[in-house]
């Protein structure tokens, strides 16, 4: 690529940003280089991001206690790179576990959309999956899929420590597939 | 509160009933409990009284300033279809005693005084009341819904709201 064309490519505005990196970009698809970068690094982000899931830590019911057992020495869920992270900014996973109540509702679509992406969301527990107990309640969302899109779903209720490791297990096997398609510079 | 000489400390049961009939005479009646096999019962921790609506905010701060009851553990509404009921449970906390009061009120006039300028810890429990019954506590500092969305506009509580799934 000929950067004498782009003079000021340290410092440039959004606008020119974009012309300059697609331009770039398209130079790359059209002579193949994208698709060999893909296949040499995709496996490198798929086993790095497989390995450090950051789920969102926010307990919202009794499955919490069961995500904080699964984070102790019994069952230490860190052996499979679960990792809580109390900023939605700095999470990859958005894992709600317990009811939703109506009042709560637009600060999960919130929480949701803070998440930079690439993000996964995990349904845990049947108050997440369908509303469960409070199947037509008048305060209880029936299900996390009514207001956000969800990738895994862990029943049980509440589930067990191993079933949440099993999830979470499952979620690993969506993010490598995620990451082996190929990612390098797609926004 | 143990300053103020007026106070009975640990009042016993038939101090607060000769105490408060000679304070509010008809307007609180004493009623017998019919769950006689509970142990508190028996050994005269709880007293069940029935107040009109016009004296509860008195009674509340007499049997608050007078007979030591520092603690409001519960306020609830009861849906007798025909009529509302606001259910009082007040603790004095030296002799375990629970005074469970009783406010009959009428389905077109939901407004009953509210305690919570007496116990702060009554705050909440009226608005869930509110929300739940649309029972109006007037003298609330805040009466808005506590846990359910500002948008409804239903009493879930009441018997007359009814769930898709009993249609």
């Amino acid at each position: 690529m000929d950067m004498s064309l782009y003079p000021h490519a340290v410092a440039m505005s959004a606008d020119e940003f974009m012309s300059w990196s697609s331009a770039m970009i398209n130079e790359m698809l059209s002579a193949g280089t994208k698709r060999t970068v893909d296949k040499l690094t995709g496996p490198v982000w798929a086993w790095a991001m497989r390995n450090s899931m950051h789920p969102l830590h926010f307990g919202l019911a009794c499955c919490a206690i069961e995500m904080a057992a699964a984070s102790d020495t019994r069952y230490d869920a860190e052996r499979v790179g679960m990792i809580y992270r109390s900023s939605p900014r700095q999470t990859d996973i958005l894992l709600i576990n317990g009811w939703i109540s109506k009042k709560l509702r637009p600060d999960i679509r919130r929480l949701y959309e803070q998440i930079p992406a690439p993000k996964w969301v995990v349904a845990m527990g049947e108050c997440a999956i369908s509303g469960g107990p409070w199947y037509d309640s008048y305060n209880i969302v029936q299900g996390l899929d009514q207001i956000v899109p969800v990738d895994v779903y862990i029943p049980g209720c509440p589930i067990k420590p191993d079933a949440m490791i099993d999830g979470f297990m499952l979620l690993q096997k969506k993010i490598d597939a995620y990451f082996r398609r190929g990612v390098f510079m797609t926004d | 509160m143990s300053e103020d000489a007026n106070i009975i400390e640990k009042p016993s049961r038939d101090d607060i009933v000769s105490l408060v009939k000679a304070e509010f005479g008809g307007k609180v009646e004493f009623i017998e409990s019919t769950k006689k096999n509970i142990k508190a019962i028996n050994e005269g921790r709880r007293l069940f009284m029935k107040a009109d609506r016009e004296v509860l905010h008195d009674l509340a701060k007499y049997l608050h300033d007078k007979l030591n009851f520092e603690q409001a553990s519960s306020v609830a509404g009861v849906d007798w279809v025909d009529h509302m009921q606001v259910v009082y449970h007040l603790t004095n906390y030296c002799t375990s005693m629970v005074v469970e009061i009783t406010v009959d009120i009428p389905n077109d006039d939901l407004h009953i005084a509210s305690v919570s300028d007496i116990w702060e810890g009554a705050n909440w429990h009226e608005r869930e009341t509110y929300e739940l019954f649309g029972i109006v506590f007037d003298g609330h500092p805040k009466l808005e819904r506590l846990l359910t969305p500002k948008s409804y506009e239903f009493f879930p509580f009441r018997k007359s709201y009814k769930l898709r799934g009993q249609e």
